[in-house]
């Protein structure tokens, strides 16, 4: 069977018939061609996978497309300005050095942007606690977590 | 950030590629996706050892969208997956080779094993198929544990090995240290477990293979650290491809740590059906097919004797290993519980007499070979341990007993084989020591105390060898590929450069670093230095990226070929400035003629080559485009020590890092931000060994236990601290950027240093060792038995 | 993952009458069932996705009691201020439940029609003694949970919302596998507003359960030293790579001593 689903990618409407199955990382990668969203495990501990959906952090591996049915997406794609300008966050991790093989980053930006709305004030153990849902195998966090506290300090401006 | 007197060098760059990372741009292979492509599932084997009697796949090539169907059957003419080093035994025999199929033929070794290739034109109906294919097995006993394996009555895995012995090997001078044991005043002796990991890249393995009908030609997009020693294994060692036809892309990579070196069986075998379906073939690895598949790490278990004179000067070491090879022998997995490791055994001291004899066993398991550090922190962790606890019952300080001991002559040859250019290990442990606060840590053990929690400190004075390698020696040691690396330099007509690098970087920034050194070289901006890497379309060659290398030999290779390039242009500017090409200086940027202000830009020389109008094409050939392989005349000897402060809580048995602080001696440095980033990622992987991580197969089934992120702990932000991180230099002698590498030196001093803080926490309620992840249950089984036994 | 057909109902009558007639199953906020899916290891056939039902969510006060709708995920729980003025204790629960993405998908009648062995919220609904409230009846806490992965629900029975009793004091502790995060032990202890004490264990055994000899040490002294004597039996506990029955016995006890502490 095929379910028509209708809802925001970027700002953008999309709608498209899907097989109940697949699940909302493959709609965005495969249909829609945003191959920033990656998959990195099959038991949704990795994060690599992270959107937002309607404004929170989510693990798009391990949600339905279905279950997107009208809502607002947002993936790494999505995250800097139309002229190219990145989100403070975005920024950040570069400044910081807060990525190397660049695999987890899309879902640990996006994890650390929704963390940081939760908890503007977050220090380094609240940051830490916080990214618990996103592994990195390569920084070994240290400057992930630097990145986000500096990324912190220039959302908040 | 201009090009000064050193120009880039030495400077953190923020990284080039970054900008596509961030923006959801990097192109990796999962992200390749071709028209008209289909899908690839593996059916594994679901027994750790069985005969196969045989494999009904009619069913499963009826159902709907499969595409084809191969077994082992199938794949006729295609070889087995080759071993790139010969070890040699000590009775003079070689290593056993055991033949690995890229598809099981007769039997499967471990669970995962490759039985089945299904293609479809998706990956549920691949799946589908696979779930109608009958396997008729045999089961078999299986054996998981290295030491049982070579015990008499172990299940025998290949009949081409008896009692499962792949080899045994020695090194060093035994009746020498026979004699020093002799006349020891101490001995210290301790067996360990060096525990099995699972690499983890987050970014699985994954391959899209094609196949062109119109010119015979292959493409294969793959995770690969090495895509020309990919592409060299797989068409002259299995499938018998010409090489020229074979185009090898490893893309943007996420993360190898060396899982990704090897020839695996997977992309072979969808090389192979590329030309028989011919349609584009994409398979990518689910979490639980990279434990079951993907090559593990470590896996000793050592028996290691240290004597000792009456006042902790190091007489003699002693060690015997056995490492697991897993089923088959993966593609360095022979070299790396020998050559890479017991070489590093005398550590940062002048033990002087050494012997270790490694017995290498087949195992029911995913095979095993190099996961960062591959060997060395193997060897890290059995000096650094040993050493430990003989200043334990040497009643001597942790730093006085190393002190003692520390190599302070260079070059020194050790008693296993190495010859170390330089290093100054007084220097790194006492900085080590200062970022630590060694001095105030008594208080803070008695504060922790107050508190109800057992704190400890232990340190790490790791060596490693990087810069693999002389090609020559390896030769000599048993390797069947040279080990130099090719870079290129291309000079555009108006002076910006592309450089075509072997290495490949999946993480470690070469885009950046190795921009840097060309940018400096040449004095031109930064910004007008690409670097291209993994794609043997378009680099002449390479060996790849692994062993800490890239700067050391693959950065060296890009400088040869720069001395090339500025060679050439002082010939086309003395020409310009009607000097002598002897005349001819290169600064900065600009050629001149030696005391005169007459100058001619790296720019307009460029141009030059490229617009030959006045030009001596009598002598010169136009363009400027140079290429260099550089073979390495030394390893390279980065080396530090690492200290560690940990607490654990008694209830739990909950380890808490308080404190870690590295020094480290990479030699020279090109951009400390990507350094101190790559030490970060090493010592979270070493905590992760030494806390968390740990791969286990049921002693019975064989079957993997740790088979998922839900089991096998990986380490997240908030298992590890902020690092305290610094460097000393001592540059390396042999190269000319003075570099040692950088990559893996975490990973090697990191597990030692935790243990031994664990360790010294625990000496109190009668703990003297255990074997790695100090876990929670671990931890608190430690203390509970220490105990029942006090 | 297997075929499944997929339906969106927008009523709990509607959800459940395609649940008795397609023999499927609910879909909340799908964090196990659709990695279970993935991994084909549940093959539903028909998914009834419950997200389009309005009578599912929202947080009350309902006289001494919250009651907090099915569908209600596990970040808003976390940050509601209703429940952190009523049981602010639920609250640190739901924020300690898996990991931020999973909270912002993962719903607590999913979690409790689920009955993870090593989940949270059983823990908090047997200690608490709430109500689970289905659309077809109320069922007590202490009938509920049936076994690993197994509850009293019927297969076209849809929980609507979860009452639970405000008590006295509360509190939870927590040992997570260092792995999957999820609870070696966790430990719910509770004063009940008659004074009773209760205390549940996730984690430990192949279903959430009551430790009657912690109840009945706290029930003489509600202190953490009365809570860390008690020798806890380790024969029915699970036995992994994580923890042995010894290792998990001790735990509750130490995690009982903690909660107790933290619950004043």
């Amino acid at each position: 069977m095929s379910i028509s689903i209708a809802l925001t990618v970027n700002g953008q409407a999309v709608s498209a018939d899907v097989d109940p199955r697949l699940l909302l990382a493959d709609f965005l990668r495969v249909n829609l061609g945003l191959t920033g969203t990656h998959i990195g495990c099959d038991t949704a501990q990795c994060g690599a996978c992270t959107v937002h959906l309607d404004g929170r952090a989510i693990k798009s591996c391990n949600v339905l497309a279905v279950q997107a049915q009208g809502a607002k997406v947002l993936t790494i794609e999505g995250l800097a300005d139309a002229d190219g300008t990145m989100h403070p966050m975005q920024a950040a991790f570069k400044e910081c050095h807060g990525l190397q093989c660049g695999f987890c980053t899309p879902g640990m930006v996006l994890s650390a942007i929704d963390l940081v709305n939760r908890h503007p004030d977050a220090d380094e153990a609240a940051i830490r606690e916080g990214l618990e849902g996103n592994l990195c195998r390569c920084t070994g966090y240290h400057n992930i977590v630097k990145a986000v506290a500096a990324g912190a300090a220039a959302m908040a401006k | 950030m201009g090009a000064n007197e050193t120009g880039y060098i030495g400077q953190s760059l923020r990284r080039k590629e970054d900008a596509r990372f961030l923006t959801g741009a990097g192109q990796y292979t999962d992200d390749v996706t071709m028209a008209h492509q289909t899908h690839a599932f593996f059916l594994r084997s679901p027994h750790a050892h069985a005969k196969i009697r045989g494999i009904d796949t009619a069913k499963a090539k009826k159902a709907p969208g499969v595409v084809a169907i191969y077994t082992g059957a199938d794949l006729e003419g295609v070889n087995g997956l080759p071993c790139g080093w010969l070890i040699t035994s000590v009775d003079g025999t070689p290593m056993k080779e055991p033949p690995h199929h890229v598809l099981a033929k007769d039997k499967v070794c471990y669970v995962g094993d490759h039985v089945a290739l299904i293609i479809a034109e998706t990956l549920d109906q691949a799946k589908d198929a696979s779930e109608l294919i009958v396997v008729d097995y045999d089961v078999l006993k299986a054996v998981v544990n290295c030491a049982d394996a070579l015990k008499p009555g172990a299940p025998q895995i290949h009949d081409l090995a008896p009692g499962n012995q792949c080899y045994k090997w020695a090194i060093g001078d035994k009746a020498a240290v026979d004699a020093a044991f002799a006349k020891a005043a101490h001995v210290t002796q301790l067996d360990i477990v060096n525990n099995r990991l699972v690499p983890n890249a987050i970014e699985p393995r994954a391959a899209v293979a094609s196949y062109a009908r119109a010119d015979e030609s292959y493409t294969l997009y793959v995770t690969s650290q090495n895509p020309h020693v990919e592409r060299l294994l797989m068409t002259a060692f299995v499938l018998g491809l010409p090489e020229h036809k074979v185009r090898v892309i490893a893309p943007d990579v996420g993360g190898g740590f060396g899982s990704k070196i090897y020839l695996y069986a997977e992309e072979t075998a969808m090389v192979w059906a590329s030309k028989r379906v011919n349609r584009p073939i994409k398979w990518v690895a689910e979490r639980s097919e990279s434990f079951l598949s993907d090559a593990h790490g470590r896996d000793h278990v050592t028996h290691v004797e240290l004597a000792m004179d009456k006042d902790g000067k190091f007489l003699a070491m002693r060690v015997d290993t056995i490492a697991a090879m897993g089923a088959y022998l993966s593609t360095f997995a022979s070299c790396i519980p020998t050559i890479l490791y017991a070489t590093l055994l005398a550590g940062q001291y002048t033990t002087p007499a050494i012997y270790c004899e490694v017995t290498a066993a087949f195992t029911n398991t995913a095979p095993v070979d190099a996961y960062r550090g591959a060997g060395r922190p193997e060897a890290t962790y059995v000096v650094e341990r040993v050493v430990h606890q003989a200043a334990v019952e040497m009643g001597i300080p942790q730093d006085e007993l190393r002190r003692r001991n520390f190599i302070r002559t260079f070059p020194y040859q050790t008693p296993v084989a190495l010859l170390y250019d330089t290093g100054g290990y007084d220097a790194t442990l006492d900085e080590a020591m200062k970022m630590a606060d060694v001095n105030g840590y008594p208080a803070r053990k008695a504060d922790a105390a107050k508190r109800g929690k057992l704190r400890g400190i232990g340190y790490a004075s790791y060596i490693e060898a990087c810069g693999i390698a002389p090609s020559n020696i390896a030769g000599a040691l048993g390797a069947r590929a040279g080990l130099f690396e090719a870079g290129e330099v291309r000079v555009h007509p108006t002076g910006s450069v592309t450089v075509f690098t072997g290495s490949h970087s999946h993480g470690q920034g070469h885009e950046t670093t190795f921009a840097q050194v060309v940018a400096t070289r040449l004095g031109i901006p930064v910004e007008n230095v690409d670097i291209v890497h993994g794609d043997t379309g378009r680099v002449l060659f390479g060996m790849g990226t692994y062993g800490s290398r890239s700067l050391a030999v693959g950065g060296t290779a890009i400088v040869k070929a720069l001395d090339k390039i500025v060679a050439k242009g002082k010939k086309i500017a003395a020409h310009l400035l009607e000097a002598a090409e002897a005349d001819i200086e290169f600064k900065d940027g600009k050629f001149s003629v030696a005391g005169t202000d007459r100058s001619k830009t790296f720019g307009e020389v460029a141009l030059t080559a490229y617009v030959p109008h006045n030009y001596p094409l009598d002598k010169l050939e136009p363009g400027l485009n140079e290429t260099a392989f550089y073979d390495p005349t030394n390893f390279t000897f980065p080396a530090g020590t690492h200290i560690c402060e940990i607490e654990i809580d008694p209830d739990t048995g909950v380890t808490r890092i308080v404190n870690f602080s590295a020094c480290d001696d990479f030699g020279n440095i090109i951009n400390p931000m990507i350094v101190e980033g790559q030490v970060h990622g090493g010592l979270c992987q070493g905590i992760g060994q030494a806390l968390l991580e740990n791969c286990v197969y049921d002693k019975e089934s064989g079957q993997l236990l740790t088979g998922s992120l839900m089991d096998y702990a990986l380490p997240r932000a908030d298992d590890v601290p902020s690092f305290k991180v610094s460097t000393k230099v001592t540059p390396c002698t042999h190269n000319p950027l003075g570099a040692k590498g950088c990559g893996e030196a975490g990973a090697i001093g990191a597990p030692a240093a935790l243990m031994n803080a664990v360790l010294d926490a625990l000496a109190p309620v009668g703990v003297k060792h255990f074997d790695m992840p100090a876990s929670p249950h671990r931890v608190w089984r430690a203390i509970q038995s220490a105990q029942a036994n006090a | 993952m297997y075929t499944i057909e997929y339906q969106k109902p927008k009523s709990v009558a509607d959800a459940a009458s395609l649940l008795a007639k397609s023999g499927g199953k609910a879909l909340a906020g799908g964090q196990s069932l659709v990695a279970a899916m993935k991994l084909r290891l549940a093959q539903p056939g028909t998914l009834v996705d419950l997200g389009a039902i309005p009578d599912l969510k929202g947080i009350r006060k309902e006289g001494d009691a919250l009651s907090i709708g099915a569908m209600t995920r596990h970040a808003e729980i976390a940050a509601s201020t209703e429940v952190k003025r009523a049981i602010p204790v639920l609250a640190s629960l739901a924020e300690g439940i898996g990991d931020r993405q999973v909270r912002n998908m993962g719903t607590l009648g999913g979690s409790l029609a689920n009955n993870d062995p090593a989940a949270d919220w059983p823990a908090a609904v047997l200690a608490l003694n709430a109500t689970v409230i289905t659309n077809k009846r109320k069922i007590a806490a202490g009938d509920f949970f049936k076994g690993m992965y197994e509850t009293a629900l019927g297969a076209d029975e849809i929980i609507v919302a979860v009452s639970f009793p405000a008590p006295k004091r509360c509190a939870y502790a927590k040992f997570p596998n260092p792995a999957s995060r999820f609870a070696l032990v966790g430990v719910f202890v509770a004063q009940l507003a008659d004074g009773s004490v209760r205390v549940a264990v996730t984690g430990a055994a192949s279903s959430v359960f009551r430790s009657a000899p912690l109840e009945a040490a706290l029930a003489k002294s509600f202190t953490a030293d009365a809570a860390k004597g008690v020798k806890v039996d380790a024969a029915a506990l699970n036995n992994d790579l994580h923890g042995s029955p010894a290792y998990r016995a001790h735990l509750i006890a130490v995690m009982a001593a903690r909660a107790v502490g933290a619950a004043g």
